[in-house]
């Protein structure tokens, strides 16, 4: 049996994501409440906006839940506004967040809508290129030793991993490119 | 590759980004700042809510970039603004300002009552309103990333939202029951591009995100559109015109993410003051309605 996954469906694309997991053979759970996360061996923070979900995320112990899940090896697995939340630190402007990964991100760095891009990436690990979207964008600025970079692109990092926390600054799961979602299931295992 | 930007899948992309969500509407920045505080995805930015459009009469055109550009400067979420149904300047000054989403609304006063913005020729991505499925797919045609029902913008009252989604998604449900050879003649009726309608048939939903908006004033309004199919919310002068809205915006975020949930809908349905007054459709004159604009 595959390991139970879900994303966190407070707000933004979860729907893209879960459906990205499912063509990849996973039967991911919609997560919106703490209670949830119990039994899950991942979970995708999607993208969204941050600020809604760091709002909504105060309804609950989520900060707790998540770092509790996290320390006992669960997964999490950050797209642009997940990466934003699990960073510990957040610029432009500065704002909470879970702290899971040892990385400075600052929000739209790449400028507003108009600026947004598709584009190829090389993914270390992954034998063909993923096409994926960067909208509104955010970019990680500093990243700590334990820090592992799998993609980058005009020379800033874009998919790094620390442990078993994953995290993109863009959206591999609006271009139906899975190969990350494949390989992200497969490290569960 | 070289990087491309502009694409359809960035313009829906981003409105995928706001599904599940609340865009509110705002006329300031402090009301920018309310929003984004009490959790909206968006902020629509706008000179005078729909309410007051209506009240006031006159000519409603785009807002004073001076307002947009303070809106933008407070808030790190996505900013939109309207621009007139067919005015493609009013558009183009909107992107050269920087605007996250262009709504070629209904809410204002036309500048065309014959042609829409040709919205594939932009970088910025367009919302557009709808009453039903034809009218949907023809924004679709032209371009929209987006799609929101009209209702009825400015009264308060859920009940043309609740006409215009009921309709859409009955027109979506009726084309997945359709053989092939009826597409033509369904395209044809519907006055809707046939490569659209054959998708639509194929998939079982609109090629773009599907929001509603137009008179939702409680959190039970953006539950209800949310289990009729909307994917976010619009709300407009259902948070300002409120007693409360800090409160009434903060409550109808938690009721458009948890609609599913009637426990949290009931709690956060408490103690939210006066709503904003509201109004009879049927007492409006059928030539000042507003989802009448466009075609």
């Amino acid at each position: 049996m595959s390991a139970s996954v879900g994303v966190l469906a407070l707000q933004g694309d979860y729907e893209a994501h879960a459906k990205a997991l499912a063509r990849c053979g996973a039967s991911p759970l919609e997560i919106r409440r703490v209670a949830q996360l119990d039994g899950l061996a991942g979970l995708v923070i999607p993208g969204g906006e941050s600020t809604t979900l760091l709002n909504l995320m105060r309804d609950e112990p989520w900060f707790e839940a998540l770092r509790a899940f996290d320390a006992r090896g669960g997964s999490v697995f950050g797209t642009c506004a997940g990466a934003i939340l699990v960073s510990r630190e957040v610029r432009h402007p500065a704002q909470d967040s879970l702290a899971l990964l040892d990385a400075t991100i600052e929000r739209n760095a790449y400028g507003r809508q108009v600026d947004s891009f598709e584009t190829e990436l090389a993914v270390a690990g992954l034998a063909a290129p993923l096409g994926v979207a960067f909208i509104r964008a955010p970019r990680f600025v500093a990243l700590g030793p334990g820090v592992e970079v799998l993609a980058t692109h005009a020379d800033a990092p874009v998919l790094v991993r620390e442990g078993r926390v994953v995290a993109a600054t863009f959206h591999p799961e609006i271009t139906g490119a899975d190969g990350l979602h494949a390989w992200w299931l497969r490290t569960l295992s | 590759m070289t990087d491309s930007i502009g694409t359809l899948r960035l313009k829906t992309g981003l409105a995928e980004m706001l599904k599940g969500g609340v865009i509110m509407d705002v006329t300031n920045a402090e009301q920018a700042k309310i929003a984004e505080d009490a959790g909206a995805c968006a902020v629509m930015a706008l000179e005078r809510v729909p309410s007051d459009i209506r009240k006031d009469g006159g000519v409603a055109r785009m807002t004073d970039p001076r307002i947009i550009e303070q809106i933008m400067e407070t808030v790190s979420i996505p900013v939109m603004a309207k621009c007139r149904i067919g005015h493609f300047t009013e558009a183009r000054v909107l992107e050269a300002m920087g605007v996250d989403y262009i709504d070629e609304s209904e809410v204002l006063t036309p500048a065309d009552e014959e042609f829409h913005v040709d919205k594939h020729a932009f970088t910025v991505p367009f919302v557009c309103g709808c009453r039903n499925l034809g009218e949907a797919l023809r924004r679709i045609g032209e371009g929209a990333a987006m799609i929101r029902t009209k209702g009825e913008a400015g009264t308060g009252n859920v009940v043309e939202a609740v006409r215009h989604m009921r309709a859409l998604m009955s027109g979506i449900k009726r084309l997945t029951i359709l053989g092939p050879e009826e597409l033509m003649t369904e395209a044809k009726n519907l006055g809707a591009p046939y490569e659209l309608v054959r998708m639509v048939a194929r998939d079982g939903k609109l090629p773009v995100p599907n929001f509603s908006a137009g008179g939702i004033a409680t959190p039970a309004d953006a539950a209800l559109m949310r289990a009729l199919g909307a994917e976010a919310n619009f709300v407009g002068s259902g948070i300002f015109k409120s007693q409360n809205p800090a409160k009434v915006a903060k409550a109808i975020v938690r009721a458009t993410t948890h609609w599913q949930d009637a426990k949290i809908v009931l709690e956060v349905s408490k103690d939210l003051g006066e709503p904003m007054k509201g109004l009879e459709i049927g007492s409006i004159p059928e030539n000042e309605r507003l989802q009448g604009r466009g075609w």
